[in-house]
This record gives C-alpha cells, structure tokens and sequence, in this order.
C-alpha cells in the first residue's frame, strides 16, 4: 500500500502507512535495542546505528516545545494562514504539524496535545495535526 | 600543504533583478573576479560553483559547464548543493583541492535567481531545504522553522523581539555604503518592530529578503601567487564543514546548531587558533535569530549570551567584535547558492582595505565566514587572514 490517494499516483512507502496509522489512533515509532526513538522509512537508527528497529506505539499525547503562527506560506498552504507550526515531544520521539481546534495565536508552549491526520485548507492533501485534549 | 590565497573577488549588486538569466549574473561576478585576479582564465584548472533553487527558477539542471561557459572557462566543472550552504561547501572544497596538490588555481562563485518565482514561490522553493515527508507537508515554512527556533530560544533563554529588531537595524546600518547591497538603506528600531509577522516571532525585518545575485572568486596556491606575481594579501588558513539531523524535530536541541560548532572547531584547529583570535566576523544571518545562534555555536558567545551583542553594541561596527559589516544576509541580500561565496569576497575586501568599511577595521588581522544550509543541518566556516 504505497498510494498516497485513490488518485493511483506513486506514493511514499513507509511514510504513508505511518500517516495512516496515525489517522487511525495507531500511530508508532521506531525503537532501537537501546531505546531511542525514529521515524519511518528508516533502516538504521540515527542514534545507535542499530538496524534492529521495532514498531512501538506513540504515546496518545505529547507537550508542545516550540510554535510560531505562520503568516506567509508557500502556494501549498496558502488558504490555511494563519495556522500555528508547532514541534511536539512525545517522548522517544518529537512532531511537526499544525495546531488546530483553538486561535492560532492562543497556543502556548506546554500544552497538551494528540495526533491525528485531517486535510489542508488549501489542497486535499493530508496533514499532521495537533488538538488540545 | 600548499597555502591557499584569494586572488580575485567578484558580486553582481544583489537585489531584484528578475529578468536577469543566471548565466548573465554569474558571468558579471566572474568578469569583476578575473579583472580583480589578473590571472588567465586558461590557467584555471576547475570550477567550483553552487546553486540550490536552479531546477525550480529557471528548470535549468546541470548548471555547472553552463555557467563555465558564461564565465569562458573550459576546464572541468561541478555544481556543488547544500541548500544556502551550496557556495560554501564549493569553496571548501576549492580549499581541499588546491592544498591537496591537485590545482594551482581554482574559480569558485555561486549563483541565485529568486524574485522571478514571487514569493510564494520562493518561499515554497526555500521549504524544501527541510524534510519534505515530515516538515515540508507538516505546512513548515523557512521562516517558521527559525521561528520555532526563536520561540525556543526565548523560551529557554529569555530574550525579546527588540533584541533581534536591533540585529536587523545593525546589519542594515552595514550596508548603507555597500554598492553591491540590495538595501543600502537604514531601519529604525520602530520600523523592525512594526513589521508585518512572517511567523511569529518573526516579522518582516526579521528575515533576509528574497534576492537575485552571483558572486566569484579566483583561489590560487602560494606557489602559483609567488610564480606570477600576484597580489595576493588574503589567505584562507581554516576550513571546516559540520552536519546535522536534516528536520529540526530529530535534533537533541532547538537552540543550538551543533552543525557550526562542529564546523568551527573544525577551522579554528585547522587554522591553529581559538575563537578569540577572531577580529571580525560574516556570519549566516538569514533571520535576525540565526546571527545569535551562530555567535553561540562559534563559540564567539557562550551560549544564550548573544541575544543582547547587537543591542549592547558589541557586534556593531564600532563594537568589539563587528558582525556582518557588509550588511549580512539581512541588508546585504541572500541570493543563496551565492551567499557563502559572497561571504569570502566581502571578508576579503574587509581585510585588504578596499571595502567601505574597511576603515572601521583598519588593524583587523584575522576574519571568520560562516554559511548555514536549511535550519543548520549543514554549516561550513572559513577562517581568512591577512598574509602579505
């Protein structure tokens, strides 16, 4: 299962099987022997060097450790300004994506957040998201 | 190992010159390099030259022999991409090929074309310096991802928009007698802090300008300069190159660029000094943000202690250690495949007396250069001195 869409362009094996799994609250990471986390398509652990990886479930929620509200955005993203960027920590593993469900300009570092997968503003493409639980 | 002197420097004015095609702009720079250099062109053994968004601007690939060909050069050429750091890493390895034995003379530049995108077009060619899978698609843009950084910065360290606004009225003071500065103009404190957000905390003064620019330079050993004559005051005595995790995400922190502090230990070990030995410095400011994380990771400044230099006036140009005299990415312009090129030709200038501000830097012995590809994923510093 490598399309993106129903479109039957090529898509990115790996990468979107975890998009999937995220969308339907299975989301995983990759655990080295010696317990530092990756993302996929990944072969060999950036940390380690181990190739030992395992599949292990992300923790439900993370804490957001950094977010700036985008203004200008590239045409991919034009309709969704302004939208909050934030870096999540998970724990063995951290996450950029777009913080939605509360005004841009009202997330703060600290929060609570879960994953899940919705779409662009501007395309129907996927995108990672962010909401306050 | 052969010694490595700058022969000729060479820019195009920097600026927003869309019709402009890069062959055009590269051969100008070149042109201004080989009169600088006074050395044939037929003695030039390659061509080092960077580029990152060409596929996209002008959906011209192999650009190397083209721009050899501009520059009426016929010996081997090589495109060299590492997204702003592309100019860096080709004179890196410019450095590498002539200490090596390998080449007497080597011709090394960098070429951009920009504004003819727009900018929501440039600003999509810049994000894909970033992880796509991850970042890219995740609506990270450039300017944001060196929010996020600020954001953590200030979180981790204090600081303020006003400390980095005075980083912009600095670099923009710089260039007011730069002729080859897209903005030879200055901002007020006022000016900066009333911008328009690009992404917070992060507005338009904040960020270098989208810009359309070549530079050059003509690199020859020691041998060669002495063989032939050539003036020649200006030697590249360290270099060093530094990686990092591609997505700021993967990296152990948000507010440090271990990339350059990998690529300076690097060069000052090369060059046998310490960071104190540094009179001068042009540092990759393509967002007020990133100047303070550069002084850190050069070890210039201990790390969050270079948010408030600019605004204490010790990276002014009257200050103990001027930063981006020649107005930096910020005032200067960010024509990025040419800007770590750019960086050599300005600190040369500086250092040879035939800069506008040389003279604020009269006794100066000793300059750094710092290039950063993405968030710093890469990073190259070159350590210059004055030798003749």
């Amino acid at each position: 299962m490598t399309d993106a869409d129903d479109s039957g362009a090529p898509g990115d094996a790996g990468f979107d099987e975890w998009l999937a799994a995220i969308a339907d609250g299975n989301g995983y990471y990759l655990e080295s022997p010696t317990g530092e986390g990756s993302l996929p398509p990944r072969r060999i652990c950036p940390h380690s060097g181990s190739t030992q990886l395992e599949e292990q479930p992300i923790p439900d929620t993370g804490t957001i450790e950094a977010v700036t509200v985008v203004h200008v955005a590239s045409p991919q993203f034009v309709d969704d300004t302004p939208y909050a960027t934030a870096v999540v920590d998970f724990g063995p593993v951290r996450l950029t994506g777009m913080v939605r469900g509360l005004d841009p300009d009202s997330v703060e570092t600290g929060m609570t957040v879960e994953s899940t997968v919705e779409t662009r503003a501007t395309t129907d493409d996927p995108l990672l998201v962010f909401r306050p639980v | 190992m052969a010694g490595v002197r700058v022969a000729g420097v060479g820019l195009t004015h920097f600026g927003q010159i869309p019709d402009r095609t890069g062959r055009d702009l590269f051969a100008e720079a070149s042109i201004r390099a080989f009169e600088d250099a006074d050395v044939p062109r037929a003695d030039v053994e390659q061509l080092n030259y960077g580029n990152f968004m060409g596929s996209m601007a002008e959906h011209q690939g192999h650009q190397a022999p083209l721009m050899a060909e501009a520059a009426g050069l016929t010996c081997p050429a090589t495109r060299y991409e590492e997204a702003c750091a592309s100019a860096g890493v080709a004179v890196r390895e410019a450095v590498k090929s002539i200490r090596s034995g390998e080449s007497d003379v080597v011709a090394v530049g960098g070429m951009e074309r920009m504004t003819n995108l727009g900018t929501p077009g440039a600003t999509e060619a810049l994000a894909i310096a970033a992880d796509d899978l991850y970042e890219v698609r995740a609506g990270m843009t450039f300017p944001g991802a060196y929010a996020l950084m600020a954001s953590a910065y200030f979180d981790t360290f204090g600081g303020s928009r006003e400390d980095l606004a005075h980083i912009a009225v600095k670099n923009h003071a710089n260039a007011l007698e730069n002729e080859y500065a897209q903005y030879q103009r200055s901002v007020s404190l006022e000016d900066a802090l009333d911008a328009q957000p690009v992404a917070t905390p992060l507005h338009l003064y904040d960020c270098a300008p989208i810009t359309d620019g070549a530079a050059a330079l003509v690199l020859v050993s020691d041998s060669y300069a002495e063989a032939n004559d050539i003036a020649a005051p200006v030697s590249i005595v360290g270099s060093g190159q530094g990686s990092d995790n591609l997505a700021l995400h993967d990296r152990d922190h948000l507010v440090r660029t271990p990339a350059t502090a990998q690529a300076a230990n690097m060069a000052y070990e090369d060059a046998a000094i310490g960071p104190d030995a540094i009179d001068l410095a042009e540092v990759h400011d393509c967002f007020t943000i990133a100047e303070v994380l550069a002084l850190e990771a050069l070890d210039l400044y201990p790390y969050g202690e270079a948010i408030t230099a600019a605004r204490t006036g010790e990276t002014t140009i009257d200050g103990a250690l001027p930063v981006n005299l020649s107005g930096g990415l910020k005032a200067k312009g960010h024509p990025v495949g040419a800007t770590g090129a750019s960086q050599i030709v300005e600190m040369t200038r500086l250092l040879r007396g035939d800069h506008p501000n040389s003279d604020a830097v009269e006794d100066a012995r000793t300059g750094l250069t710092h290039n950063a590809g993405g968030t710093v994923a890469s990073a190259v510093v070159h350590v210059l001195e004055v030798v003749a």
